[in-house]
C-alpha cells in the first residue's frame, strides 16, 4: 500500500473535497450514502435534506494523463421529502438511507434512492437539444393567432446549453412498516429488494402498487423480538439468491427459489464467539452494519463494529479472513456504549477487482486491507491535506504505551468525525469517502 | 477519557446527570478490560436503563438499537442475579442496592414491563410512543422501578402503562406541552442546543413526572375528554 515504495503499491492523493467548508454542519448536509454507478462515470451522494447530489466524472484529458478526470456536479435534486403520517402521528424523516443504481440501458441514468419508508425510481436524462421553428408557438412559447400563420415551416433541433433533468419515474410506498436500511437491485435487472428490521419485500421495477414479502422474522409476540436484520443484498450473478444480515452477527443466505416466503434459510454463517472476549457488549459490536458480495460473487464481506470479515459462501462457520479496523476501541466500549457511538453503522466496500477491502473509521480516519499482501493501511480524509497529487501520509494510531512522533493516541481520537460511508469506483483506484458533510474524492497516485 | 476530542452529540446531554463510576474508564490495560467483572457496575445498569428510556421516547424508536439494549440489558441484570436466572428466586440479600430499591418500589397502576410495551405498541403496528408519560420514582439519578418479582421480562420500567394506552389517548399525549412538568433534573443541560428537527418540540425533552404528578395529568385527561388536539407538529 501507499509509502512502502514497489512497483503494485497504490499511492493514494488526494484529488477533490465537495462540500461547505465552515464546521458548523447543517444537520441537512450530513451525507448519508454515497454510491458510483456501474461505469464509475457518476457518483451520487444522498443526504439527510432528502437530496441528492450527483457528480460526473470528466471526459479524460489526453495531454494531463497522470490523472483522471475531476467529479463535477452533474444534478441535484429533491428525493424525498419530510412527510407526516397522520394515521400514526409520526414524522417520516426525509434522509436518504441508500442509493442503488441500475445499470445503463439506453441514453438515460437510472437510480432508486429510499428513505425510512418509500423507495423511488429516479431517471436522469440529458437534454442538449431544442426544436425550433414552430408554427403555432412563438419561441417563448406563446401561442401565435392562426389567423397569422401564412407559411408553414418544419420546426428543427437546434443545440442548446446541457439540461439535466431528474424524474421520478416510480413511487414505492406503504410496503415498510419499520424503517428501510438496504436496497438490492437482482442481477435479472427487473426486480429488486427491499430491507426493513423485521422485513424484506421483493419488488418488480415496474410495478408500484404491490410487492412480495420474502423473508418476515417479526415473531407472533413482540416481546419475544430480540433480533432485527441490519443489511440485505442480492447475489451479483445468481437471481436466486439474496443475503441478510442481523444484529446478532449472523448472516443467512437465500433462496428464493425454496418457497415464497424465505424464513427458512439456505445457509447460515456465524462465527462463534471468542469466550476471552466476552463482554457485556459482544453482542452490539458482533451486530452487523453492512454486508456486500464481491464483484465475483465467491465471497461476502461484514462489517460489525470492531473488524470487516471476509466470509467464502461455501463455508458457514467462520470467516476465510478477519481485518480488525480499530481493535483499541475494544478496551473503551463502555465509553461507547455510553456515547451511543457502539451504535454506529459503518460500510465497507470491494475494489474492482476485489483484492481491496475499505471501511471507516472515527477521526475521520478510513482503512484499507490488502487481501494478497494483507498489509494494511489508515488514511485520513481532512482539508489539511488537500494538495493534488500530494501522496497521503498514512496515520497511525497508538493503543497504548509510548506514543511515537505522528502517532495519535486513542484518547485524543474525535468520535464524532467518523465516516461511514465509503465507495470504490468499480474499475479504477478512485475512491469516495464521505465525511460529515464533505465528500472528498482520492485518486492513486499512478493514474 | 475520550473528554478531550469528544464533543458531545445533541441528543445525548441527558446522560450528563448519569455518573459513570470510574473504575471502568481506567480499562488501560486491554487484559482487564476484556473480563467483564462478575457483577455489573450498577451504573452500567441504569445506564442502559436510561437508555432504554430514551429509546422508547422517540416517536419511532430505532428497533434496532432498542432491541440491543434490551439484550445488553439482560445480560447485565442476569449477572446481577447471582446463580439461578430467572424466573424468580427471593432476592439475596447480597444483591446489590439497585436491585433492591427496584424491586421495592412499585406501583401496580404504573409497572408495566418492556415486554407488553412492545406487545401493545405492536397492535398498532408501529412504536408509537406516548413520550411525556414518564414517572421517577426512587432517588434522582436512579432509572424507573415498579418491577414485579419476575425479572424475566426485564419488568423494569415504570412509564406508560398499558391502561394509559389506550386507542384515543395515546394520540393526546404527543400534542400536550409538558414542558411544566419538567423536572430540574432533566432540564437540558445546553439551552443553546436546537432540538433535532424531526422530533416535536415536546418529544425530546424528556420531562420526569412524578407519581403526583402524572395522577394529576391522569385526571386532567380523564376528566376532560374532549381535549383539543392542536394540528399535527410540523418540522
Amino acid at each position: 500500500m501507499a509509502g512502502a515504495g514497489g512497483g503494485n503499491d497504490i499511492q493514494w492523493c488526494f484529488s477533490q473535497v465537495k462540500g461547505a467548508v465552515d464546521d458548523d454542519v447543517a444537520e441537512a448536509d450530513i451525507i448519508s450514502t454515497v454510491e458510483f454507478n456501474h461505469s464509475g462515470e457518476l457518483l451520487a451522494t444522498g443526504d439527510k435534506g432528502g437530496r441528492v447530489v450527483i457528480f460526473q466524472q470528466e471526459q479524460e484529458n489526453k495531454i494531463q494523463s497522470h490523472s483522471r478526470g475531476e467529479y463535477n456536479v452533474y444534478s441535484t435534486f429533491q428525493s424525498h421529502e419530510p412527510e407526516f403520517d397522520y394515521l400514526k402521528s409520526l414524522e417520516i424523516e426525509e434522509k436518504i438511507n441508500k442509493i442503488r443504481w441500475l445499470p445503463q440501458k439506453n441514453a438515460a441514468q437510472f437510480l432508486l434512492s429510499t428513505n425510512d419508508k418509500t423507495i423511488k425510481l429516479w431517471k436522469i436524462s440529458e437534454r442538449d437539444k431544442r426544436p425550433e421553428g414552430y408554427n403555432l408557438k412563438e419561441e417563448d412559447g406563446r401561442y401565435r393567432d392562426p389567423t397569422t400563420v401564412t407559411t408553414l415551416r418544419v420546426p428543427v433541433f437546434r443545440p442548446m446549453d446541457l439540461m439535466v433533468e431528474a424524474s421520478p419515474r416510480r413511487i414505492f410506498a406503504n410496503a415498510h412498516t419499520y424503517h428501510i436500511n438496504s436496497i438490492s437491485i437482482n442481477s435479472d435487472y427487473e426486480t429488486y429488494l427491499s430491507a426493513d428490521d423485521l422485513r424484506i419485500n421483493l419488488w418488480h421495477l415496474e410495478i408500484t402498487d404491490r410487492s412480495f414479502n420474502i423473508v418476515d422474522i417479526k415473531p407472533a409476540n413482540m416481546e419475544e423480538l430480540t433480533e432485527v436484520i441490519t443489511a440485505a443484498e442480492f447475489h451479483p450473478n445468481s437471481c436466486n439468491t439474496f443475503v441478510y444480515s442481523s444484529s446478532k452477527g449472523t448472516i443467512r443466505l437465500c433462496d428464493m427459489r425454496a418457497s415464497a416466503l424465505c424464513d427458512r434459510h439456505s445457509k447460515l454463517f456465524e462465527e462463534p464467539e471468542d469466550p476471552s472476549n466476552r463482554s457485556f457488549f459482544s453482542e452490539i459490536i458482533s451486530s452487523i452494519s453492512d454486508v456486500k458480495f464481491s464483484h465475483s460473487g465467491r465471497y461476502m464481506m461484514t462489517r460489525d463494529y470492531l473488524s470487516v470479515k471476509i466470509w467464502d459462501l461455501n463455508m458457514e462457520n467462520r470467516p476465510v479472513e478477519t481485518y480488525q479496523v480499530h481493535e483499541y476501541l475494544r478496551s473503551k466500549l463502555c465509553s461507547l456504549y455510553e456515547n451511543d457511538c457502539i451504535f454506529d453503522k459503518f460500510e465497507c466496500c470491494w475494489n474492482g477487482s476485489d483484492s481491496v477491502v475499505m471501511t471507516g473509521s472515527y477521526n475521520n480516519f478510513f482503512r484499507m486491507f490488502d487481501r494478497n499482501t494483507k498489509r494494511d493501511i489508515t488514511l485520513e480524509a481532512s482539508r489539511e491535506n488537500n494538495k493534488p497529487r500530494t501522496v497521503l501520509k498514512p496515520r497511525k494510531v497508538c493503543a497504548s504505551g509510548k506514543r511515537k512522533k505522528d502517532e495519535i493516541s486513542v484518547d485524543s481520537l474525535d468520535f464524532n468525525k467518523k465516516i461511514l460511508h465509503t465507495a470504490w469506483h468499480p474499475k479504477e483506484n478512485i475512491i469516495a469517502v464521505a465525511t460529515t458533510n464533505n465528500l472528498y474524492i482520492f485518486q492513486d497516485k499512478g493514474n | 477519557m475520550l473528554s478531550k476530542g469528544l464533543k458531545r452529540k445533541r441528543e445525548e446531554e441527558e446522560k450528563e446527570a448519569l455518573a459513570v463510576d470510574s473504575w471502568w474508564l481506567d480499562q488501560g490495560h486491554p487484559a482487564a478490560a476484556q473480563t467483564p467483572p462478575p457483577v455489573a457496575s450498577s451504573s452500567l445498569f441504569d445506564l442502559s436503563v436510561l437508555k432504554l428510556h430514551h429509546s422508547l421516547r422517540q416517536s419511532e424508536p430505532d428497533l434496532r438499537h432498542l432491541v440491543l439494549v434490551v439484550n445488553t440489558l439482560r445480560r447485565i441484570q442476569a449477572s446481577m442475579v447471582p446463580a439461578t436466572a430467572l424466573p424468580p428466586v427471593p432476592i439475596q440479600p447480597t444483591v446489590p442496592t439497585v436491585a433492591d430499591s427496584l424491586l421495592s418500589s412499585s406501583d401496580a397502576g404504573l409497572s408495566a414491563s418492556v415486554a407488553s410495551l412492545l406487545e401493545d405498541l405492536s397492535h398498532i403496528e408501529d412504536l408509537n410512543q406516548a413520550p411525556q408519560l414518564q414517572a421517577d420514582e426512587g432517588p434522582p439519578g436512579r432509572s424507573v422501578g415498579g418491577a414485579p418479582p419476575n425479572l424475566g421480562a426485564l419488568d423494569l420500567l415504570g412509564p406508560a402503562t398499558s391502561c394509559l394506552l389506550e386507542d384515543g389517548l395515546e394520540g393526546l399525549f404527543e400534542d400536550i406541552d409538558t414542558s411544566m412538568y419538567d423536572s430540574e433534573l432533566w432540564a437540558p443541560a445546553s439551552e443553546g442546543l436546537k432540538p433535532s428537527p424531526e422530533n416535536g418540540p415536546a418529544k425530546d425533552e424528556t420531562p420526569e413526572l412524578d407519581e403526583a404528578e402524572l395522577d394529576y395529568l391522569m385526571d386532567v385527561l380523564v376528566g376532560t375528554q374532549a381535549l383539543e388536539r392542536p394540528p399535527g407538529p410540523g418540522r
